[in-house]
């Protein structure tokens, strides 16, 4: 490392005492580079074996990378915290301005531990932390007013990142999400909930640095490489151009696209809700995370009149992507792109987790369809396919946890299904509610086994895509989705955007670490990443994660995929053999 | 040749051109950018791209007590650092705000019109235009 490279610097935040001060710990960040690896270790230092999620000693950790500032692409911010979805590891990403802000502001990471007696925000920059009161903030209807608000009173705009939750996350519903800049989210397993248990609505984070090189022309010269390669990459143009929504048609060709919770893989008419079919009606605008040549966030841009009042109309900026369309459009079988953009912003509104809610409300609307609930659970809802705008209130019932069955949605599908059954077709592997893909069997072991259960784990749904000869075995497929999932480690540890992963190839990854400083080779970076996959894993390990103990959730073997009807038994065998690969 | 914003309706607020601006001295990070990129109330509104206008009588060397900044025969301005005692005058005299801070060093950072930054746009927002074509790019852009 660079000698005064500020990426060493570790802010500490105690919300119950209103403290902070900084280490500096140049041996996290050598050893394990940023991103997961030092995120993984600071959790390891201050996460005891069995601390409640909502403890207020819990800890949150930000981290960004060596990378972050000095190369394009590498803006990610990873969060690791006990996650209250799954009672386990909690790893999320997110893009936006976190990660370099994070940096610019002069550090590399960020622990806050503790809880606030009174709701408040933190102001992170110029090397202080201050403590704001937010009790006018908390419980506000649109998490959106509450950020601008705090936009509004902060310094910082054009070099700063916001993050807050919504009332979902007040609420600790165990999905609620923790958005920043509007439009970019880190989703999964239930970090805005963390954020609410400790009553901390908000963090500001804001600052411009120089971050030295070792070697001024290289940097230049790698720098160019990289972005060439960005701009001329097809991938990169079709992420642009339509975003990850152009996966829906190719999806639903191959009859891969999860409909009615799974019980189908195609829709009648997927083109409205297509990425196609909502650029042609909707797209308002195109926005990039810092220091991103593709800009692939599409915003709609909904414009609905006022019943009563002539020519007065509201435009609603809504951003979307494949995901949110899989589990709040297609899961549902919403295919009005108006009535799936309603129920998006009112998601995006209350902070949840868009991907688990929509899991949920398709199990729900099937436990009702075959009786398992009644409308006296759903307080008069008949949530049927299709129909948004009972989605809609349903939703906010979620939030506002009006009676058991409400607080049990609250707790994501697999309590859910626990308490009034279902459990074969509630769609959550390890715990986490499933993405959009039902391409084969790399897909469904991918979440099963990848330590965050997500789908960009190890990305099971391009393996099965991609078919070779002879066909994988069950144990061929572990191999490779632990082999992917490693890899991943050293480019979430550079807080590289996965989109670049064929950019970043390791040759082009060390190159670009030598001018940060980082210097390590081809066999450093392969035991780097595979140290931080086993660091996970052990976590995972001591909170009870036993892969014996795996759900597989009949419904995938009832609906075909691309690749045929899926079978038990070599699933069955594949999660035995990752069990001795990983206790090997 | 003066960098203009061509139209920065383009704008995705990348901030590409903020770092490009700043690696020019080889350095990574955004403390050393000439070149401004935020949002107008909220990144659905769009966002605003701050650049030098190049004025023919710059107030920013109006201002200047110690004539750090000396007019250019072309418009704009040269910063001559050494002379420079960092009185913030010049950033507060820019009504377009495209005189930048490098709190680092305490000093204004004055955009030298390379169009360095031009490069690293790839949506389109900026240009170098001709200095006499200068006010009709700026007519034609949104």
């Amino acid at each position: 490392m660079i000698a005064d490279d500020p990426l060493q610097n570790v802010l500490y935040i105690d919300l119950s005492r209103n403290r902070f001060h900084v280490e500096r710990r140049p041996d996290l960040f050598e050893k394990h580079l940023g991103g997961a690896g030092v995120a993984i270790e600071l959790l390891h230092e201050t996460c005891p074996a069995g601390m409640d999620p909502f403890a207020p000693e819990a800890p949150i950790i930000l981290t960004t990378g060596p990378l972050v500032g000095l190369m394009p692409l590498a803006s990610k911010a990873v969060a690791m915290f006990k996650s209250p979805h799954t009672g386990n590891l909690g790893e999320s990403h997110a893009g936006g301005r976190t990660a370099v802000a994070i940096r610019e502001a002069g550090y590399g990471a960020i622990v806050i531990q503790g809880a606030s007696s009174l709701p408040v925000y933190l102001v992170i920059s110029n090397g202080s932390v201050k403590f704001r009161d937010a009790t006018t903030l908390w419980g506000m209807r649109h998490a959106t007013t509450a950020a601008r608000v705090i936009r509004e009173n902060e310094s910082g705009a054009g070099v700063r990142t916001i993050l807050r939750i919504g009332r979902a996350g007040e609420n600790r519903v165990t999905y609620a999400c923790v958005k920043t800049e509007t439009y970019r989210t880190f989703g999964r397993l239930g970090l805005g909930a963390v954020f609410g248990s400790k009553k901390l609505k908000a963090v500001v984070i804001a600052g411009k640095h120089s971050l030295p090189v070792a070697d001024r022309r290289a940097y230049r010269r790698i720098y160019d490489e990289v972005y060439q390669a960005a701009i001329a990459s097809p991938l990169m143009k079709k992420y642009h151009d339509l975003g990850t929504a152009s996966n829906v048609l190719p999806l639903h060709e191959i009859g891969g696209l999860p409909v009615r919770n799974l019980q189908q893989t195609r829709l009648d008419d997927p083109r409205p809700i297509s990425g196609e079919g909502l650029a042609e009606g909707y797209l308002g605008r195109r926005l990039a995370c810092a220091h991103c040549p593709v800009g692939c966030i599409h915003i709609a841009a909904l414009r609905e009149p006022y019943v009563n009042e002539p020519y007065f109309y509201k435009t609603t900026m809504i951003s979307y992507d494949y995901e949110p369309i899989y589990a709040l459009g297609t899961m549902l079988n919403i295919t009005d792109p108006a009535g799936f953009l309603r129920l998006l912003d009112v998601v995006e509104s209350w902070g949840l987790d868009a991907m688990s809610t929509g899991v949920v409300l398709a199990w729900a609307t099937e436990a009702l369809e075959r009786g398992l609930i009644s409308t006296r659970e759903t307080l008069g809802l008949n949530l049927a396919w299709g129909d948004s705008a009972t989605y809609i209130l349903a939703v906010r019932n979620i939030v506002e946890q009006p009676n058991d069955f409400y607080r049990a949605l609250a707790r994501g599908v697999e309590y859910a299904s626990s308490v009034y059954g279902g459990q074969e077709f509630a769609l959550a592997f390890g715990g986490n509610e499933m993405p959009g893909y039902h391409t084969g069997p790399a897909a469904h072991l991918g979440w099963l086994l990848g330590l965050r259960h997500s789908h960009l784990d190890n990305a099971g749904y391009s393996i099965d895509q991609k078919p070779t000869a002879p066909p994988p075995t069950p144990e061929t497929l572990v191999d490779a989705l632990m082999k992917e999932e490693q890899w991943r480690q050293v480019l979430s540890s550079l807080v590289i955007c996965f989109f670049a992963r064929g950019i970043y190839t390791p040759e082009v990854v060390q190159a670009a670490l030598e001018v940060a400083g980082f210097p390590r080779d081809a066999a450093a970076l392969t035991q780097i990443g595979e140290s931080i996959y086993r660091r996970k894993y052990a976590f995972k390990v001591r909170e009870g994660f036993d892969v014996e103990h795996l759900r597989l959730p009949k419904r995938i073997f009832e609906t075909p995929s691309p690749l045929g009807m899926l079978d038990e038994a070599a699933m069955q065998r594949a999660l035995a053999y990752a069990k001795a690969r990983l206790e090997g | 040749m003066r960098l203009t914003v061509v139209d920065s309706e383009r704008c995705v607020g990348c901030q590409l051109c903020m770092f490009a601006c700043s690696r020019r001295t080889g350095m990574g990070g955004m403390a050393e950018s000439c070149i401004f990129v935020t949002s107008i109330g909220g990144m659905e509104r769009g966002f605003k791209v701050v650049v030098c206008r190049a004025c023919q009588d710059p107030p920013c060397a109006r201002v200047c007590p110690t004539r750090a900044l000396e007019p250019k025969p072309e418009g704009g301005v040269r910063l001559y650092p050494d002379r420079c005692i960092g009185c913030g005058r010049c950033a507060a005299a820019c009504v377009v705000g495209a005189v930048q801070w490098d709190a680092e060093i305490n000093k204004p950072m004055i955009c030298i019109h390379c169009g360095y930054c031009v490069n690293y746009c790839p949506h389109g927002v900026l240009a170098m235009i001709p200095t006499e074509n200068h006010a009709l790019a700026e007519e034609t852009a949104q």
